[in-house]
């Protein structure tokens, strides 16, 4: 298993290339959409840079969860429900959400992913 | 009318690599503007060739069952202008083919030259999300027959492709 650092490199690598951003952008605590810029489809490209780096497979909605944010189910008047958080956590284990919690508009969800998250989510699946 | 940024394929290998051509020539009246009395390629359209070559090329290889849109260039260099005269070869390369997207490299050359290179991604689309058909399966066919396609085409194996029955 590699260390931290080496996945907090290769992860920082895939983004510096999925986002035409420069290296001294990309730290732990940035976000990937209000810092870095990333869109949804950006995520796609990051999938597949993530994929190839560390032999990972990375299911659709794993890393950011549409599926989730777009239902019913879960979105009441623009904002995540409690039942929506629970399916939140249970996707996205590696994710800090206590701060969207607070506050859990569907477009406070785009702030609320960080490379930190990233890294974390790579040593989930490594792990696994 | 469709805007068709390549003339034909030379080389088609179905789901691995293309390489198609495209003949700049003064006859195109967009060159006329840019510029006046220097006429060249915009490099946005020679993307959008690039973009061509590459996308026929993931679309045959699933099948033409989504609507492969380029999504994102996620990197483009060039190195020189493309002008009337000369042929641009598009040489297109897929490096990921997942069902959601693909990931390829395409490299332009005129002669030996190489005048620009670019990653393109592509988004793989099912119905219903957010992109009407892009194509009726008799006009899809009549552009693949006219690119060659089914004449030059091969399958990994080496074996001509077969033209689809639509």
């Amino acid at each position: 298993m590699p260390s931290r650092e080496e996945i907090y490199d290769k992860v920082k690598a895939a983004l510096v290339d999925a986002l035409g951003v420069d290296e001294d952008e990309v730290s732990p605590s940035a976000t990937m959409v209000g810092d870095l810029g990333a869109e949804s489809i950006d995520f796609l490209d990051i999938v597949f840079r993530l994929e190839k780096a560390f032999g990972i497979k990375i299911s659709r909605g794993e890393l950011f969860p549409e599926d989730v944010l777009s239902s019913t189910d879960y979105v009441t008047n623009g904002k995540v429900n409690t039942a929506g958080i629970a399916a939140l956590k249970a996707r996205m284990p590696f994710a800090d959400l206590a701060k969207f919690e607070a506050n859990p508009s569907v477009q406070n969800f785009a702030n609320t992913l960080t490379v930190e998250d990233m890294v974390r989510y790579v040593q989930s699946k490594l792990a696994g | 009318m469709r805007w068709f940024w390549i003339d034909r394929f030379d080389e088609f290998v179905r789901g691995r690599h293309a390489v198609a051509v495209k003949n700049v020539s003064l006859a195109e009246e967009h060159l006329h503007d840019h510029f006046p009395g220097a006429a060249l390629m915009p490099n946005s359209l020679i993307v959008e060739g690039m973009a061509q070559t590459a996308g026929l090329l993931v679309a045959d290889a699933i099948e033409y069952n989504r609507r492969v849109v380029l999504a994102k260039v996620a990197a483009a260099e060039f190195h020189f202008d493309a002008v009337p005269g000369d042929t641009l070869r598009f040489h297109a390369e897929v490096l990921d083919l997942k069902p959601a997207g693909s990931l390829t490299k395409v490299k332009s050359t005129v002669g030996e030259r190489v005048q620009g290179e670019a990653e393109l991604f592509f988004a793989h689309l099912e119905p219903g999300e957010g992109v009407p058909k892009l194509f009726e399966p008799d006009e899809l066919l009549r552009w693949l027959d006219q690119m060659h396609i089914y004449d030059i085409g091969r399958d990994q194996a080496g074996q001509p492709l077969a033209r689809p029955d639509w």
